[in-house]
């Protein structure tokens, strides 16, 4: 017991990551059959009696099962929506079973491209089928069954994360009672998927990534991942965050060197946040995973956003922050907008940041204010 | 928005007025909600279903403390995802005198609620006519706190004004009431001169 006490008091401590197999075949969305699907996740608070107070949360583009809490009594960074779930906290494990899991595709414990494929005994790489935030979704629900939960209290999730909450509430209307849609939006802008597309082709153009075959190699498309990184952390700050995290300053010196090393404050970021991205995470994941963002289109797909809404009751909660450029205030009231004129209940707020879309994981005082209050008057919705 | 206007014990009182026309379980809309102090009351009294619309960040988080529904917009941009006669009201409160188009915004409140509260404060009030005569500046009052240069109330109307421009768009007045310091005001004296001794103003109105 003499490990806890080194946790802050408001963490959920010591926790596991768990897994689930899902032992029927799932028809993705692209029609292709599988099956052999494995689900990472964790599970912070205690389910109640009636098992009615369980929330979903979705993690972004990179993140994994591991919320909230500490891995080992060695680790010493927590969870990655740490700030938001413990005890007292947003999500309050006092009050709340909190759920989350790695998606499918991912490199965290789920059954992804890295995996074994159990007929070839050989990782997927690209023979893993594509797939959608629908497939995504769809496999959760499948943990969400095994836990023995009819109605979750609440789905939640930020930029990606916000993708699978919605979708949650169209595929499955009748087992979400809230909705928390983060920094999302309901189909990415032409100018997002466009910076994913450079991610991708930094990957599939570095010569180890050898057409999605390296999980043998001692080589790994390492270059390319993290020029994949490099780009996406463009996109999760704004120019005014960069001005001031960086301005022009170089990294330490005072003048230049005249050479093409990393001189300035902001190259040496961007390099060092490609490096330690590629320690954590899988090339082919990435080509998987961004696809799955930029397929997603729920104005397309159910021919208008009323009509994807139509079915659900569910409360929703939209945030947007107003820096924000890849996931814009625009797209989340289109959102809310259309919410509105099939008559659901739903909220908005624009949180004023300067932080780009990494708000969304930064911002937490504003967001704790407006979730904690609206997880509060879920009850009253389903009277 | 209503924090732009004044007096805590004048706005209990416009509440205590609005929340004495409000049927019970209507739907009702309100622009301008501020921190959502009378959308609360009509929940608690008259159990609405309410939504409100603020263009402020802190007001919106207020409301959500209350467990309102609230969207943080400008009215003046519209009211475009609501459908027509969508609610059973829609009320601006002390706050058509600060919208860019009170006009367009009238207009659109109309479209969308089946009823139409609108109140504000009346420019034609004997102590702001002689605060202009006698001082040469811009009146201010307990309700117009405001310099000139920084005054949210763009578009300051009278009772006159009111009634000209609803009489022009054929929108029919369904009952309007008169207060003075923060009371209803029904004698004779002032309903022979109204414009001239009241002090602020509620429409019902609907088209």
């Amino acid at each position: 017991m003499s490990i806890e006490i080194k946790f802050p008091q408001n963490s959920v401590g010591l926790v596991e990551t768990k897994f689930f197999d899902i032992n029927d075949e799932i028809e993705l969305e692209s029609g292709v059959k599988f099956d052999s699907i494995t689900i990472a996740y964790e599970t912070y608070g205690e389910l109640n009696e009636t098992k009615d107070n369980a929330i979903l949360l979705f993690h972004a583009l990179t993140g994994d099962a591991h919320a909230a809490g500490y891995s080992s009594a060695e680790d010493k960074k927590p969870g990655w929506w740490d700030i938001m779930v413990g005890p007292g906290k947003t999500f309050d494990t006092n009050k709340y079973f909190v759920i989350c899991s790695n998606m499918l595709g991912g490199c965290k414990g789920t059954t992804g491209p890295s995996s074994i494929n159990p007929k070839t005994k050989k990782p997927y790489g690209v023979s893993f089928p594509v797939i959608t935030i629908e497939d995504v979704v769809n496999v959760q629900k499948k943990l969400v069954d095994f836990l023995g939960i009819n109605k979750l209290y609440s789905v939640a999730g930020g930029s990606m994360g916000g993708m699978q909450a919605m979708q949650w509430a169209i595929s499955y209307p009748e087992m979400v009672s809230s909705v928390i849609v983060i920094a999302s939006t309901s189909r990415l802008s032409a100018q997002g998927i466009a910076f994913n597309a450079v991610g991708r082709n930094a990957i599939i153009s570095d010569v180890n990534w050898n057409n999605g075959n390296y999980y043998e190699s001692s080589n790994a498309p390492d270059r390319g991942l993290s020029i994949a990184r490099m780009v996406g952390h463009i996109t999760y700050l704004c120019e005014e965050a960069m001005h001031k995290k960086f301005g022009r300053r170089f990294q330490n010196k005072d003048v230049p060197d005249f050479t093409f090393d990393v001189d300035f404050q902001v190259e040496s970021y961007l390099q060092h946040q490609g490096e330690i991205f590629v320690d954590r995470f899988d090339a082919n994941s990435y080509l998987y995973i961004t696809k799955a963002v930029d397929y997603f289109d729920i104005q397309n797909k159910y021919n208008s956003l009323e009509n994807a809404f139509s079915k659900t009751d569910a409360k929703f909660l939209v945030i947007s922050f107003s820096s924000d450029w890849l996931f814009p205030s625009s797209q989340a009231k289109e959102i809310v907008n259309s919410l509105m004129k099939i008559q659901k209940d739903v909220s908005f707020c624009e949180i004023d940041s300067p932080c780009g879309h990494d708000a969304f994981l930064l911002e937490h005082e504003q967001q704790e204010r407006i979730i904690k209050s609206f997880l509060n008057d879920i009850g009253g919705a389903n009277e | 928005m209503n924090s732009h206007y004044a007096t805590s014990q004048g706005l209990h009182v416009n509440y205590e007025i609005i929340s004495d026309i409000i049927e019970q379980k209507t739907k009702v809309l309100d622009l301008g909600c501020g921190s959502g102090e009378l959308l609360k009351l009509l929940k608690d009294k008259k159990q609405i279903i309410g939504r409100g619309i603020d263009i402020n960040q802190e007001n919106i988080i207020k409301c959500l403390e209350k467990g309102l529904s609230v969207v943080q917009g400008n009215i003046d941009e519209g009211l475009k995802e609501f459908l027509d006669k969508s609610y059973d009201y829609v009320i601006l409160n002390q706050t058509l005198q600060s919208t860019v188009s009170p006009d367009f915004v009238v207009e659109e409140m109309l479209r969308v609620g089946k009823k139409v509260v609108i109140s504000f404060p009346n420019f034609a009030y004997w102590r702001i006519r002689f605060y202009l005569v006698f001082n040469g500046k811009m009146p201010k009052s307990k309700i117009l706190p405001f310099e000139w240069y920084n005054t949210p109330n763009i578009h300051l109307l009278t009772i006159k004004d009111f009634i000209e421009f609803v009489q022009k768009r054929d929108i029919k007045i369904i009952d309007k009431i008169y207060m003075t310091r923060a009371k209803i005001r029904k004698s004779l004296f002032h309903r022979l001169f109204t414009n001239l001794f009241t002090e602020e103003v509620m429409f019902i109105v609907s088209k």
